[in-house]
């Protein structure tokens, strides 16, 4: 064992500068994931065929694809079409696109979006009857309802189901270390591996970094779930 | 006492054995994403110089070559684990690695190169400020870029395998590499895609960043090993072996200084 290593200071650095990499990662794709998700979740319940459909191939797509593949057909499959390369400098669409942050926040955020639509559309689909009755029997419109009674609740009840998928991000953002110029947490530790030819100490000192974020993110959900989730806690004697 | 007697008859017989040990078969090490030293044919058959040199020496050894596909940045640890027996595999002899395994002498050296868009850059380091250099992770052109460019205000950007740095150059996310001199000139340069890039800066050779020519990997308790791969590297270079590898690939000698 040779901890040393890790405990020099550019080592430390490189793990340093890993870990805003990889929280970077994840806060920008599940951010704009988690806001995404709400319409989409939406038309993926819509009775028209013309909403719904859409949104069901594209969560079918991403969920039923590893996102490993996912990163590799943005970051290199994109970069080989001749259409692309010969644009790439000069239409705006295209231009992220020679950049590794935004192929991996792209896969990131398509592949959490899709998990979390599903998640909030179950969630919408499961709400208590009476609440919906009682809504109508007050008059409110359909939009009204969604807006004031199913949504809310439906977030709130997406509460446990989606701290997993946000730790399930958090881990899966190790595989920006796939994509050449991105040293997140793990790609940090491969270049340590790499340099020292110490696998053991390098890997052990990432896993303890995704350990203490992870426990970091289910205290915060705790206390999410306990500010938002309180009523539906059993009572306390 | 007749009990410490069998262990210790025991302890010998075992001790004899191992240091005995014939190699019936050596398993070796090679990442098939360098041509022309290791590529693959277009079925899948692991080919290149350093195949070759590789078969060559266990015929050489009497032994049966059994290749393991590794990426680079995993190479030496693997060989600790005792994944394989040896890396031929273009590895450079340096300082660093010989910490962590031994080395047969080289069976081959060429130097390494800047590569660029011919024409964008002339006087290297001072004009690849800001721009991007792709190399190979873990290997002896990243500490030298590391060390030496990045200065300068190149970004060195760290790819898992050579070949992807290409797709990479094609696709203008990099505006050059430093590479081996052959390995780029065959694998890049003289394929379609390297039309109009070429070389620029001086033959790159310092010995504190390169070493001193691709030597085979063993792990250091393998000394049984080491003296015959030497003695093999040897007599292949005597009977005109490693010549007749080296015409195959190559129009000119890579022994090198």
């Amino acid at each position: 064992m040779q901890f040393e290593v890790i405990f020099e200071p550019a080592t430390l650095k490189l793990f340093g500068q890993g870990i805003l990499v990889s929280l970077k990662l994840l806060f920008i794709s599940v951010t704009i994931g988690a806001v995404l998700s709400i319409p989409m979740a939406i038309m993926r319940v819509s009775r028209n065929k013309w909403l719904s459909t859409p949104v069901w191939l594209y969560t079918y797509v991403m969920r039923g694809t590893p996102m490993l593949i996912q990163v590799y057909l943005i970051y290199y499959g994109v970069a080989q079409l001749e259409f692309v390369q010969s644009n790439w400098d000069t239409v705006p669409l295209l231009i992220p696109f020679k950049d590794a942050l935004f192929c991996c926040v792209l896969a990131f955020t398509l592949n959490t979006c899709a998990y979390t639509t599903e998640m909030l559309a179950g969630a919408i689909r499961d709400t208590n009857h009476g609440e919906i009755e009682a809504a109508r029997a007050m008059g409110m419109s359909r939009r009204q309802l969604m807006w004031r009674i199913v949504l809310p609740s439906a977030l709130r009840r997406t509460l446990p189901a989606y701290s997993n998928e946000v730790i399930m991000m958090l881990h899966g953002t190790s595989l920006a270390s796939t994509v050449p110029a991105l040293m997140d947490i793990t790609g940090a530790a491969r270049s340590v591996y790499s340099d020292f030819y110490l696998p053991f100490e390098a890997f052990i000192t990432a896993g303890a970094i995704y350990l203490v974020l992870t426990f970091t993110l289910v205290w915060c959900f705790k206390l999410a779930e306990r500010r938002w989730l309180a009523y539906l806690q059993p009572r306390k004697a | 006492m007749k009990k410490t007697a069998l262990f210790g008859a025991i302890a010998l017989a075992l001790s004899v054995a191992a240091s005995a040990k014939e190699w019936k078969e050596v398993r070796v090490a090679i990442d098939a994403t360098y041509k022309p030293f290791t590529y693959k044919t277009p079925d899948g058959k692991p080919t290149g110089f350093d195949v070759d040199i590789a078969n060559a020496l266990c015929a050489e050894m009497k032994a049966k070559c059994v290749f393991v596909e590794q990426a680079w940045d995993g190479m030496i640890p693997g060989l600790n684990a005792k994944k394989y027996d040896a890396i031929i595999s273009s590895m450079s002899i340096t300082e660093d690695r010989k910490k962590a395994v031994d080395f047969t002498g080289k069976y081959y050296n060429t130097p390494s190169r800047i590569v660029v868009k011919l024409g964008t850059i002339k006087n290297v380091p001072a004009e690849l400020k800001g721009k991007k250099i792709g190399v190979l992770k873990g290997s002896t052109q990243e500490k030298y870029a590391k060390g030496e460019l990045e200065a300068s205000g190149a970004v060195i950007v760290p790819y898992e395998a050579q070949d992807q740095v290409y797709l990479d150059i094609k696709s203008g996310r990099l505006d050059g590499t430093v590479a081996d001199s052959v390995e780029v000139y065959e694998g890049f340069l003289k394929t379609a895609d390297g039309k109009g890039w070429g070389f620029v800066g001086p033959i790159l050779n310092d010995k504190k960043y390169f070493g001193e020519g691709a030597g085979i990997a063993i792990r250091k308790s393998d000394t049984d090993l080491r003296d015959a791969l030497n003695k093999g590297i040897k007599n292949i270079r005597a009977n005109g072996t490693w010549k007749k590898i080296n015409d195959k690939y190559f129009n000119f000698e890579v022994w090198g200084g």
